[in-house]
C-alpha cells in the first residue's frame, strides 16, 4: 500500500525549478532513501511532504502529494498534517530544556496535561527510539548535555512522541560516529513496522543497508526509483550507476 | 575520482588473464603428456595446478580487499563477486587437469586409439576457457553466451569416446585399464568444459545483472 503518493511535482523556489515533475509512490511500512548530488532536491521534496517549504518565502508547488490519498496542500490542517508527517534534521536539534520537556512538548501542544500520560508518552517515545535505558535517570538534566548520538535518537523520540505515520530524516546520522549510526540505523529498520520512513543521506552503504526502495534525484529530476537491492546491482539508468559508483561529473 | 579503484580493477582483469592463460597451459599440457606419453610434461602439469591454486588464493585476497576498501556498487560489485565465482571453476580446472595428468603416469593408456580425439577435446575445452576470459576481459555477453553453446562439441567428443570404449569392451582383446584411464580422461576434460561454461554465466552476469544457465 502507498503512504504518500508525489504527482508531477515541481516545485520553484522564486523562478529557480528545484524539482522536476516528480512522480513518486512512497510504499507504507517501508523505507525509501533519497540520494543524489548536493543540491539536486532532496532536501526540498522531504520538506515539502509535510510541508516545511510553506515557510520558505517564493516558494510555490504544481502537482499534487497525497498522504493516504488525501491532498496535503488540500484542505488539511499544516499542524495536523505535521503531527502526522514527523521530522528529524542532519544536525540534532534538542530544544534547550529538559530531556523530558523535550519529548512532552509536541504532545503538550496537541492538548495533553495529564502528568500520568505525559510520564507514558516519554517512556515509551525514548524506548522506541533506543534511548531509554541510558537517559531514565536523568530525564530532568538539559537534553543539551547529551552527546551528539544520544541527542539525535533525542530528536527521533521527540518526533515519535506525538505519534507520527511518516518521519521523515534528513542525513540523520551524518554527524554521528559508527556506533550512533548503527543505532540509528537498527532504530530506523526497527520503526518501520510502525511507521513509514523516507531518509535521506549521502551513504551509500547506508541506503543499501536500511531502506527498501531508492530514488536517484540529479538537477531536480528524479532519474530512477526502486528496489535498492536493484538499484545499487543493476541499476537501469546510466546516470545512476555513475552517481553509485562514485564516476559522476 | 576513483582513479585508484579503477587502477585496482585493471590489474584484477590482468590477474584473470594470468590465472586463465594457466588454465589453458594446465588442459594443453596434460593432453599433450597422454598424446605423447611424455610424463615429464605431466609433472608440469601439477607445477601449473599449484600456481593455480596460489592465483586463486591472491586474486581471491584482491576481491575481498576490493570489497572492503571501495564497497562497491552495481557493475563494479558484479565484477568482483563474479571474479570471485570465476576463480573457484578455474581452481577446479587446474585440478582436474592435474588428475589427467595422474592418470596419465599410470601409463595404463598404451593403446593410442582416441588420444587424438582427447587431443581435440583439449583444444575445444582450451577454447572455451579463453574465450570466457576474454568476454569478461572485453564485457561482450554475445561471445560469454557463445562459450556455454560451445560445450555441445566438447559433450561430443565425450559421447563418441565413450562409444568407442563401448565397442572396445566387446572386443575379445579387450584392455580394461586402457578404456578405463582413457573414459575418465575424456570425463574430466568434460567436466572442464563445464567449469568454463559456469566462468561464461559468471561473465554474463556480470555484464548483464542476470544469472543464465
Ligand atoms: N530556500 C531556498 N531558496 C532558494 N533556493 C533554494 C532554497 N532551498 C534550496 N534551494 C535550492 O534548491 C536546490 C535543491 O536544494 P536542496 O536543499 O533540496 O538540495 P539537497 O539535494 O538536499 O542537497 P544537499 O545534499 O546538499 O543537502 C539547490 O539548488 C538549492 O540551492
Ligand atoms: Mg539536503
Amino acid at each position: 500500500m502507498d503512504k504518500i503518493t508525489v504527482e508531477k511535482l515541481d516545485l520553484f523556489y522564486g523562478s529557480f525549478q528545484a524539482l522536476k515533475e516528480i512522480t513518486l509512490n512512497i510504499p507504507a511500512n517501508e523505507i525509501t532513501a533519497l540520494i543524489g548530488p548536493s543540491g539536486c532536491g532532496k532536501s526540498t521534496l522531504l520538506k515539502s511532504l509535510n510541508r516545511m517549504n510553506d515557510l520558505v518565502e517564493g516558494c510555490r508547488i504544481e502537482g499534487s502529494i497525497r498522504l493516504d490519498r488525501e491532498d496535503i496542500y488540500g484542505d488539511m490542517d499544516v499542524n495536523l498534517l505535521r503531527k502526522r508527517v514527523g521530522m528529524v534534521f542532519q544536525k540534532p536539534n534538542p530544544f534547550p530544556m529538559s530531556i523530558y520537556d523535550n519529548i512532552a512538548f509536541g504532545p503538550r501542544t496537541h492538548g495533553i496535561r495529564s502528568k500520568a500520560k505525559l510520564d507514558n508518552i516519554v517512556e515509551r517515545s525514548l524506548r522506541d527510539a533506543a534511548i531509554w535505558d541510558e537517559v531514565k535517570d536523568r530525564l530532568k538534566k538539559p537534553a543539551l548535555g547529551m552527546s551528539g548520538g544520544q541527542q539525535q535518537r533525542l530528536c527521533i523520540a521527540r518526533a515519535l512522541a506525538v505519534a507520527p505515520e511518516v518521519l521523515l530524516m534528513d542525513e540523520p546520522t551524518s554527524a554521528l560516529d559508527p556506533i550512533s549510526t548503527a543505532k540509528v540505523e537498527e532504530l530506523a529498520m526497527e520503526l518501520k513496522k510502525q511507521y513509514t520512513i523516507v531518509i535521506v543521506t549521502h551513504n551509500m552503504q547506508q541506503a543499501v543497508r536500511i531502506s527498501d526502495k531508492t530514488a536517484f534525484f540529479l538537477l531536480g529530476e528524479m532519474i530512477e526509483f526502486g528496489e535498492t537491492e536493484k538499484i545499487f546491482s543493476m541499476p537501469e539508468n546510466k546516470k545512476t550507476e555513475d552517481y553509485i559508483t562514485g564516476r559522476f561529473g | 575520482m576513483r582513479t585508484k579503484f579503477d587502477e585496482q580493477l585493471n590489474i584484477l582483469n590482468k590477474e584473470l588473464i594470468t590465472m586463465g592463460a594457466l588454465c589453458e597451459n594446465a588442459i594443453g599440457n596434460s593432453a599433450k603428456a597422454l598424446v605423447d606419453g611424455d610424463s615429464r610434461m605431466a609433472e608440469s602439469v601439477w607445477e601449473l595446478a599449484a600456481r593455480i591454486d596460489q592465483k586463486e588464493r591472491e586474486i581471491e585476497a584482491m576481491c575481498l580487499k576490493l570489497l572492503l576498501q571501495q564497497q562497491p556498487v552495481a557493475t563494479d560489485l558484479r565484477v568482483v563477486s563474479s571474479a570471485l565465482k570465476m576463480i573457484t571453476d578455474m581452481e577446479r580446472i587446474g585440478k582436474q587437469s592435474a588428475d589427467i595428468a595422474e592418470i596419465v603416469t599410470l601409463e595404463n593408456i598404451k593403446n593410442t586409439d582416441g588420444t587424438d580425439d582427447i587431443h581435440d577435446m583439449a583444444v575445444a575445452a582450451i577454447k572455451m576457457v579463453t574465450d570466457s576470459i576474454d568476454a569478461f576481459v572485453k564485457k561482450d555477453a554475445a561471445a560469454a553466451r557463445a562459450v556455454a553453446e560451445y560445450d555441445d562439441v566438447v559433450d561430443g567428443f565425450f559421447n563418441k569416446i565413450k562409444q568407442m570404449i563401448i565397442v572396445h569392451f566387446s572386443r575379445p582383446e579387450c584392455d580394461s585399464e586402457y578404456a578405463i584411464d582413457l573414459l575418465m580422461i575424456a570425463k574430466y576434460l568434460e567436466r572442464i568444459g563445464d567449469h568454463a561454461v559456469n566462468i561464461a554465466n559468471w561473465v554474463l552476469f556480470s555484464i548483464t545483472g542476470n544469472k543464465e544457465g
